[in-house]
């Protein structure tokens, strides 16, 4: 008997300790990213990075152009994006129970979820950039909602799984009609969790190159014209980190640190308040 | 059976069958169910009873493979027919669940969601409506203080008792209760007893119970059922003490099982 416990004993701290050298191994490479980041990230940092726009080489300058161009195409993304991903998501949960639409649907969405955000970008190139002959930032805000409307529908749908039907009957037993249920009860308790979905989605478009490479483009000059091509910080970083000048690959750098940290906090706001929801229930 | 008291029947049921897709779970069911009086359904795990009770509003509608057949009459009118409208069907039949279910909204919000279903009441009615139903459920003095706080942070107790003040709120003629108190604490559960006692002044009440001692103190008749079948109904002391069926018998006395 006590060999069988201290072979039990023996397997359990080997499972252990092979855990804790993976969670090692993975926190290794963050920790070094984050580490080069601030190293490069910090010196590039100024009041100018945030006041001025984006310098021709070998003058000085900032990000502020590409910085707001981001924000606007992230906020424009996320504001179609999110409505309909919603929606969508509310169809699947609460009405897909039936019929063969809602696992087709399903099934295209779990392929957009996947599918690589150049290939997004490539699409609205194509049907919308040349048709309209230039790039510009509505296109990159296309793009960025079709990247959204995935994520959104798919944390929707779990969200809303979750609700237990016993709150769905409770409803149904006072004689509410489902949209009624849907908008009051089930929607309101999956509210936290839904929301978190939105944040981590505004995360993952916040960083995305590829398709704003073929949309929205690159601005050397502020603009807020969202018909004209836009600046944009992940451009702005992918162009200067390439180009041989130090001052633009400082910029880059602290261009880099800036998104990378936008990117945590949003993710650690969504953490805590899914927490917050989870201790509430 | 039931000739000790003075009663109109509230549901009368009449041959009512149902089924989970091809399965049978109810046989032929008949029984009349009297108004102003507890009515228990008794019976082993899966033997039909909560089915029962949610053919009373219907409530299987909410799934596509789940249907019934048969006759439901309340006051006369068959409440299974296509042309009944559920929404009104429900304001008059109420229902509270084995585990409680508060809204994730204020304890306030969770009283008014139903009322505002069916009636336009001005802001001082609401909240008469409100505290009438709270202290028909026996919570008003533990929550008054506490009104626009969230429902889902009260105690078990509290949540089913706010539960019974929803539904209750609406002003149903007809509560089921589907294992009330089976999540809750002996002292809740007390409560609760008390407060169906007090109830049933007003509301016709059905109630599905595990217990049988819960039955034979809360309820005046008492329907045992076994594998989809109505076996026995009457009077709930005369059920307990003299059953005629050898089934109810055997189950009461915890031969069975």
């Amino acid at each position: 008997m006590l060999t069988l416990y201290a072979r039990r004993r023996l397997i359990n701290w080997l499972s252990l300790g092979i855990s804790v050298l993976a969670m090692a191994f993975g926190l290794f490479w963050l920790g070094w990213i984050l580490f080069t980041l601030l190293q490069h990230g910090i010196p590039g940092l100024s009041v100018a990075v945030f006041t001025q726009i984006t310098p021709p080489p070998g003058s000085a300058g900032g990000l502020v152009n590409a910085i707001a161009g981001s924000l606007m195409m992230t906020a424009l993304g996320t504001l179609i994006g999110t409505p309909i991903g919603i929606l969508a998501g509310t169809y699947l949960a609460e009405f897909g129970q039936r019929g063969w639409l809602a696992p087709v649907t399903r099934f295209i969405n779990d392929v957009l979820l996947s599918a690589p955000s150049i290939i997004i970008g490539l699409f609205v190139y194509t049907v919308y950039v040349i048709k309209v002959k230039h790039f510009s930032g509505w296109a990159g805000a296309f793009a960025l909602a079709i990247l959204v409307i995935p994520i959104v529908i798919r944390t929707t749908e779990n969200m809303l799984r979750l609700v237990p039907n016993s709150l769905r009957e409770a409803a149904a037993a006072l004689g509410a009609p489902q949209w009624k249920i849907i908008s009051s009860v089930t929607l309101r308790a999956a509210r936290a969790g839904i929301l978190t979905g939105v944040m981590l989605a505004i995360a993952r478009i916040s960083g995305e190159t590829a398709p704003l490479l073929f949309t929205s483009l690159n601005n050397q000059f502020w603009s807020s014209n969202m018909n004209q091509p836009m600046a944009n910080l992940p451009v702005v970083i992918f162009q200067f980190a390439m180009s041989p000048y130090v001052d633009w690959q400082e910029l880059a750098w602290a261009g880099a640190l800036l998104i990378t940290f936008s990117v945590l906090t949003l993710n650690i706001m969504a953490r805590v308040l899914f927490r917050q929801q989870a201790s509430s229930h | 059976m039931i000739s000790e008291k003075a009663t109109t029947p509230k549901l009368v049921v009449k041959d009512l069958n149902f089924f989970y897709g091809n399965d049978r779970a109810l046989k032929d069911v008949n029984l009349s169910i009297p108004e102003k009086m507890v009515t228990a359904f008794i019976g082993p795990s899966g033997c039909g009873k909560s089915t029962l009770l949610r053919t009373f509003n219907r409530m299987y509608e909410l799934y596509p493979k789940q249907k019934a057949t048969g006759e439901i009459l309340l006051d006369g009118q068959n409440l299974l027919e296509k042309r009944q409208d559920l929404n009104t069907l429900r304001a008059k039949i109420g229902m509270v669940f084995q585990k409680p279910t508060p809204f994730p909204m204020s304890i306030y919000d969770n009283i008014t969601f139903g009322v505002k279903l069916y009636e336009n009441l001005n802001q001082h009615d609401m909240s008469e409506r409100v505290e009438w139903a709270l202290k028909k459920a026996a919570l008003w003095n533990e929550v008054k203080d506490k009104l626009k706080q969230s429902g889902t942070g009260l105690s078990g107790g509290q949540q089913q008792r706010l539960c019974i003040a929803r539904a209750i709120a609406v002003k149903p003629e007809v509560l089921l209760l589907d294992e009330p108190t089976s999540a809750l604490d002996p002292i809740s559960t007390a409560h609760i007893e008390r407060l169906v006692d007090e109830l049933k002044k007003e509301f016709t009440i059905v109630i599905v119970t595990h217990n049988m001692q819960q039955a034979a103190r809360i309820s005046d008749f008492t329907a045992y059922m076994y594998l989809g079948e109505l076996i026995e109904f009457g009077d709930t002391s005369a059920v307990f003490t003299n059953p005629k069926r050898k089934e109810t018998e055997d189950y009461i006395t915890g031969r069975f099982g």
